[in-house]
């Protein structure tokens, strides 16, 4: 089969993987930056409606806006929340650079809620300063940012999937991948790649059994993380899993970020808060996880005390823009606000700094450990980031990626490279009735659950270890009849990627941190005389993954971590 | 290897009496890349359950022909 494959070569100053919220951003900063480069973003479906924000957003999660709060109060609580864990520059960044964000975003008409006097009107969900910007006519955010690519004259190649980026002499030189609809064989050099790919969302199995049922928009399987780490680059804090509570069942957000602010409250069967802080962290989920199993779940997100306009306002909200679906998800229940708690659960793990913190070591310009290779977004170690921090980053790498290849040249691609990466994508084409990628993926994610999911026990997570290395040749076994399985197939692989960093990196870290987003029964205390750092790993010359600690640069703004302690349960 | 083919309920519902031959907005806009052409009758119909209900395909169709309903196993 692989001989038959066609070939098509491209060529671009700066390749953007992935055109997501951070990738599209990218483009148009680039663009900016310098107009006579050439930019391309490829994309594995369609700019105009992918990734998380496919369908809009109901709200900005980390607005630092003049007047209502500081980047260094911003830094401060995200240092408190992620337990000190934090790249300060990094996290400053969003804080300093997401107001500009915001105005060009809404100079390109997309809409946030001001009050009556015409300023923003920002809602407290954090637990000291007030961060979340209501977007109720945020539907039509991908549209906007399409259209502002087009005007920008980035290119945009759609349906492509990047497998691996291509790295000579210690330098991203450019990418393959293939046609998900054609199958070709995509090679592009470029002088600058910059990883867009967004969260690991499929690495646990959601409880409902379906593959796809997931919080994060499924295209995005740690492709990047998988990518990033076959490419030579560091990732961070892998450990540091991202869990959630939401809709059990639909598995999207109940949301207390609309509507907290409303009135609505995270409380236990007994009708009683529990929490004192609906900001999603570790240290939340952990009192989830405790209420659960405390004989006082399940625990329900309450708008049956508020007034029938306050809960239509919430509606108004929730049905248009992020996840519309849920309505007829409470519909086929028959269930409603005015009547019904939302009933809530604790989600399968997957891998996001966007929510948590596990991501592509990058630092406060955008840069991976390898030069040339940049990542924003989901993907990158920016803790609890969320999307004006993907946008920030996404701006960051452009605009670095411009200054980098000043005076650059393309380097040729090694041929022996390309070919045993076009074998690696098109073998299960070879053999059709190989067993099919849903099974495979399956019991992957299945083994994920049984061995991965906190608490963590060390003695099964050598054993999930241990699956996941053998895994390998399971994958060998997958077959696909056309481009679009050998997609799914190729997306198992990324996946075990994932697994085996996340197996790895949650045993190389001897302690707890983060609440239940690392909470190890065997060293069950937070112990930061030791691991007070950074858990980094990636892949040695002769492919081996070795983790290693990584100091904490000195703070920026400063806060005693052994003072200030994230604490949000209500006793 | 043996292979089977096996009922499943699929989440996505067209109308075919609604769904345009020329168009196909549905398909180009979908993020999973699920939905297709039959073919033999040149309607949109999923090709592959793998459906995030995320609901491009229903609010681009320009006839109203796409109902996304929530996948069985998730209802
Ligand atoms: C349900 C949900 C609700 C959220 N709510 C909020 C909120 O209210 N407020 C807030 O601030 N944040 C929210 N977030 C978080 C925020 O949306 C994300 O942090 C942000 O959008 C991430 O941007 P990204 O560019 O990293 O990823 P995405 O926007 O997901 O982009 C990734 C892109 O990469 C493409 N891709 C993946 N793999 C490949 C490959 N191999 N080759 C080519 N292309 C590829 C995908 O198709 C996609 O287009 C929410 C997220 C979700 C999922
Ligand atoms: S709901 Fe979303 S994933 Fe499902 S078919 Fe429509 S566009 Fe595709
Ligand atoms: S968008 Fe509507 S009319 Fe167009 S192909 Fe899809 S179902 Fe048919």
């Amino acid at each position: 089969m692989s001989t038959q494959v066609n070939t098509q070569w491209m060529r671009t100053d700066v390749l953007i993987i992935g055109g997501g919220t951070a990738g599209t951003m990218a483009a148009i900063k680039a663009r900016q930056a310098n107009p006579e480069a050439d930019v391309l973003i490829l994309e594995k479906a369609n700019i105009r409606r992918s990734g998380a924000i496919a369908m809009g957003m109901d709200g900005v999660n980390t607005a630092v806006i003049p007047g209502h709060s500081t980047p260094e109060q911003y830094t401060r609580e995200v240092t408190i929340a992620n337990d000190g864990i934090v790249n300060q520059a990094a996290v400053y960044q969003t804080g300093k650079l997401g107001f500009d964000v915001i105005q060009e975003l809404e100079s390109w008409g997309v809409k946030f809620q001001k009050d009556p006097q015409g300023n923003y009107d920002l809602k407290q969900v954090h637990r000291v300063g007030k961060y979340v910007l209501p977007m109720p006519e945020g539907k039509d955010l991908k549209t906007i940012l399409t259209r502002q690519v087009k005007r920008h004259k980035a290119r945009v190649t759609n349906r492509v999937m990047a497998t691996r980026v291509l790295v000579r002499n210690g330098r991203a030189i450019g990418a393959v991948g293939f046609d998900v609809r054609n199958g070709d064989f995509i090679v592009i050099q470029a002088k600058a790649v910059i990883l867009c790919t967004g969260a690991c969302g499929r690495l646990g199995l959601p409880a409902s059994g379906y593959l796809y049922g997931t919080y994060e928009n499924p295209t995005n399987a740690g492709d990047g993380y998988s990518m990033a780490y076959h490419a030579g680059a560091e990732l961070s804090n892998i450990e540091c899993f991202q869990i959630n509570p939401l809709i059990k069942d639909y598995n999207g957000p109940a949301c207390a970020y609309v509507a907290g602010p409303l009135g609505a409250q995270t409380v236990n069967a007994e009708g009683y808060r529990f929490i004192n802080c609906d900001y999603w962290s570790g240290q939340m989920m952990l009192e989830v996880w405790k209420e659960l199993n405390s004989g006082k779940g399940p625990v329900q997100l309450k708008m049956t005390h508020l007034d029938n306009d306050t809960i239509a306002e919430i509606e108004s909200v929730l049905w248009a823009n992020e996840r519309p679906s849920r309505e007829r998800f409470h519909a086929g229940r028959g269930e409603n606000y005015r009547t019904h708690g939302v009933e809530m659960n604790i989600s399968e793990i997957g891998l996001c700094s966007g929510h948590s913190a596990s991501g592509v070591w990058v630092n406060e310009k955008a840069e991976t450990t390898v030069p040339g290779l940049y990542a924003a977004g989901d993907m990158a170690s920016v803790p609890h980031n969320y999307m004006i921090g993907a946008f920030v980053f996404g701006r960051l790498a452009g605009e670095n990626a411009i200054d980098y290849i000043q005076d650059l040249d393309y380097l040729e691609p090694d041929p022996d490279f390309l070919e045993a990466e076009k074998a690696r994508i098109y073998a299960p084409l070879n053999q059709p009735n190989g067993i099919p990628h849903t099974q495979v993926e399956y019991k992957l994610r299945r083994l994920v659950n049984d061995y991965l999911q906190p608490p963590k026990v060390s003695h099964k997570m050598e054993i999930g270890l241990q699956n996941f290395v053998r895994y390998q040749e399971t994958l060998q076994l997958m077959g696909a009849r056309d481009p679009h399985e050998l997609m799914r197939c190729l997306e198992v692989h990324f996946i075990r990627d994932c697994a085996e960093m996340a197996a790895r990196a949650s045993l190389y870290r001897r302690e707890s941190r983060w609440g239940l987003y690392h909470y190890c029964v065997d060293y069950p205390e937070k112990n930061n005389q030791e691991w007070f750092c950074h858990v980094n790993l990636k892949k040695t010359e002769v492919g081996e993954m070795v983790l290693f600690k990584r100091p904490i640069d000195p703070y920026i703004i400063d806060v005693d971590v052994n003072r200030e302690v994230y604490d949000v349960a209500v006793r | 290897m043996a292979l089977i083919n096996q009922r499943v309920d699929v989440p996505v519902i067209v109308d075919e009496s609604k769904c345009l031959e020329k168009c196909t907005a549905c398909i180009e806009v979908c993020p999973l890349d699920v939905l297709a052409k039959n073919p033999d009758t040149g309607k949109a119909y999923m090709k592959y359950d793998e459906c995030w209900f995320c609901l491009p395909c229903e609010k681009e169709c320009p006839t109203g022909a796409i109902t996304v309903q929530i996948p069985f196993l998730l209802r």
